[in-house]
């Protein structure tokens, strides 16, 4: 039963993540990156993390494809006529196809190690006690970061006096 | 619910996050519009993310340290496709335009 839904899960990612690389229309791909997304929120739930999965809907799902759809209509380059994979797609199909052979070699060669403990489910508390005392300074960091790349964001897309 | 590694051995997950990762790898290399190359960075980015999380799962459930790094990462992944966008904005007032190969002025 967990492992048919993984191998659902898993179908529906890797069916999303071959749309984004392979549709010629940059709408639906869009689309089929929200289905890969979610996809993996679903993994996320199977590996018993809801929090994990809540928040990559509310990021993910939400906000970041508002972001990138929002870019896609300002920037209008649906143009289905011209093509959008440039010349070098076989190199990067074999790149890609090495990588992932040496990835599979590695991982199935290698004997990882089992923690007998078995935790099925991390309470939403206990993450939050985590995330504000044992790792509050790199939370914090990263807070700041976020706060620095929106603000650097604003200032480079802001219409410039002048300009048009 | 019993415990997830009682039907699925942990290579199960770090083969998907391969392909996925692979997947990416690919998108980003061969892919024109700018837009359609963050996705696949996106893509990538998950893929480490399944990663973290089940070694996670399977190797120190106790500490759940990769699930805290998950959560790091997906704020990085916002604040980068934040700043991206911007710059991709920017590139398309200035140029015309939104693919890669057509913004070569640092070409060497």
């Amino acid at each position: 039963m967990t492992l048919l839904f993984f191998y659902v899960m898993a179908g529906t990612i890797l069916a999303g993540a071959l749309g984004v690389v392979l549709v010629r229309n940059t709408v639906y791909a869009a689309l089929f990156l929200i289905m890969s997304l979610l996809g993996v929120a679903g993994l996320y739930i199977l590996l018993s993390s809801e929090f994990l999965a809540l928040v990559q809907v509310l990021v993910y799902g939400g906000a970041v494809m508002v972001l990138l759809v929002f870019a896609l209509m300002l920037t209008r380059v649906h143009e289905l006529d011209k093509k959008m994979s440039g010349d070098q797609w076989p190199l990067g199909a074999v790149a890609a196809l090495a990588l992932l052979g040496a990835f599979i070699g590695m991982w199935t060669q290698t004997d990882w190690p089992r923690d007998p403990d078995q935790v099925t489910l991390v309470p939403f508390a206990t993450i939050g006690d985590a995330l504000f005392n044992r790792w509050s300074v790199p939370f914090e960091i990263v807070s700041l970061v976020l706060l620095v790349a929106l603000a650097g964001a604003i200032i480079i897309a802001m219409q410039e006096e002048g300009e048009r | 619910m019993e415990a997830v590694w009682a039907d699925i051995p942990l290579e199960h997950f770090l083969v998907l996050s391969g392909m996925l990762f692979c997947i990416g790898v690919y998108g980003v290399l061969s892919r024109r519009n700018a837009i359609l190359v963050l996705m696949s960075v996106e893509l990538m980015l998950n893929a480490v993310s399944i990663n973290m999380v089940a070694f996670a799962v399977y190797t120190a459930p106790t500490l759940f340290i990769g699930i805290i790094f998950t959560v790091f990462i997906i704020a990085i992944a916002a604040a980068e496709v934040g700043l991206a966008l911007g710059v991709v904005l920017r590139v398309f007032r200035n140029r015309g335009t939104a693919n890669v190969d057509e913004v070569s002025a640092l070409k060497w």
